[in-house]
């Protein structure tokens, strides 16, 4: 049987919403607040969903200390309480969590072996949230 | 097509254990959801239905028929319980989330007539929860 497993996981990290290719009145008109020169920082609610067969052995889609230990080392130790403007993947793509979703499902897609990533969600905070499930578009609203 | 929610909680303890390893492989796989005491938690559950909106009562379905159902067959079942040694799924499965959100589907599933199941989600913690849409 096949089932979805999803696991939260929180990081800080501040950003400025900001892109080269406009001018300063455009990106202030574009990015409002969020475009302060001295940037401004969210927690982040991370969600991976992965799924597979269960493994009738443990009952399991994956063993949550795979994705625990991956999420620490290739996505936490990264992001978390950085500035997220410094990274090299926004040194030119501007760190909306638009992008920061796909950042986060293009190492999860490449780097965990373990099940098949399903989606990506980010709260950026508890009114947006924004999901990314690589380009095939999500299917009856999962 | 009309998506139904209805939530609801239940606390179970349960332990993780495959009698067919060896308890090091046990440990070492279950870490301590292999406790033979067994632990708890809190579990949310979340039952999604699916239907036509039926033109005369406005409904896809009678959630109090809903309701009834998922107190009957899952909640009075799993309640309060200690899933290892009171609830006959898991005298064979490991009660995993995943397990959980499939036994509840196979509860459900054939005692829902007027809308179709879509899907269980159980959560385990706020941070774990496991989908069921009764892929084989």
């Amino acid at each position: 049987m096949k089932a979805h497993l999803t696991r939260r996981y929180t990081l800080s990290a501040s950003h400025r919403l900001h892109s080269d290719e406009m001018s300063a009145e455009e990106n202030r008109a574009t990015y409002g607040k969020c475009n302060n020169p001295y940037g401004h920082g969210h927690n982040y609610v991370i969600e991976i969903t992965v799924s597979g067969q269960v493994d009738p052995q443990t009952g399991m889609v994956c063993n949550l200390v795979d994705l625990d230990g991956f999420a620490h080392k290739h996505i936490l130790e990264r992001y978390d309480h950085q500035n997220l403007n410094l990274l090299p993947e926004f040194a030119e793509a501007v760190p909306t969590t638009e992008n920061l979703c796909i950042s986060i499902y293009e190492i999860v897609n490449r780097g965990f072996d373990k099940a098949h990533l399903e989606k990506v969600r980010i709260e950026e905070t508890m009114l947006n949230s924004f999901e990314y499930a690589g380009e095939e578009s999500l299917v009856d609203g999962r | 097509m009309v998506y139904l929610t209805r939530k609801a909680e239940f606390a179970a303890a349960h332990y993780y254990h495959n009698p067919a390893f060896t308890p090091e492989e046990n440990l070492r796989l279950f870490g301590k959801c292999n406790n033979p005491n067994g632990h708890g938690h809190n579990y949310t559950l979340e039952v999604t239905v699916k239907g036509a909106v039926d033109p005369k009562s406005g409904f896809v379905v009678d959630l109090k028929q809903l309701k009834d159902v998922m107190n009957r067959e899952v909640l009075d079942a799993l309640d309060h319980r200690f899933l290892n040694k009171e609830v006959p799924e898991f005298f064979t499965q490991i009660p995993t989330t995943e397990n959980i959100a499939i036994a509840i589907w196979q509860r459900l599933a054939p005692k829902l007539t007027t809308a179709k199941l879509h899907r269980v989600r159980v959560y385990e913690t706020p941070d774990l929860f496991v989908d069921f849409y009764g892929e084989p």
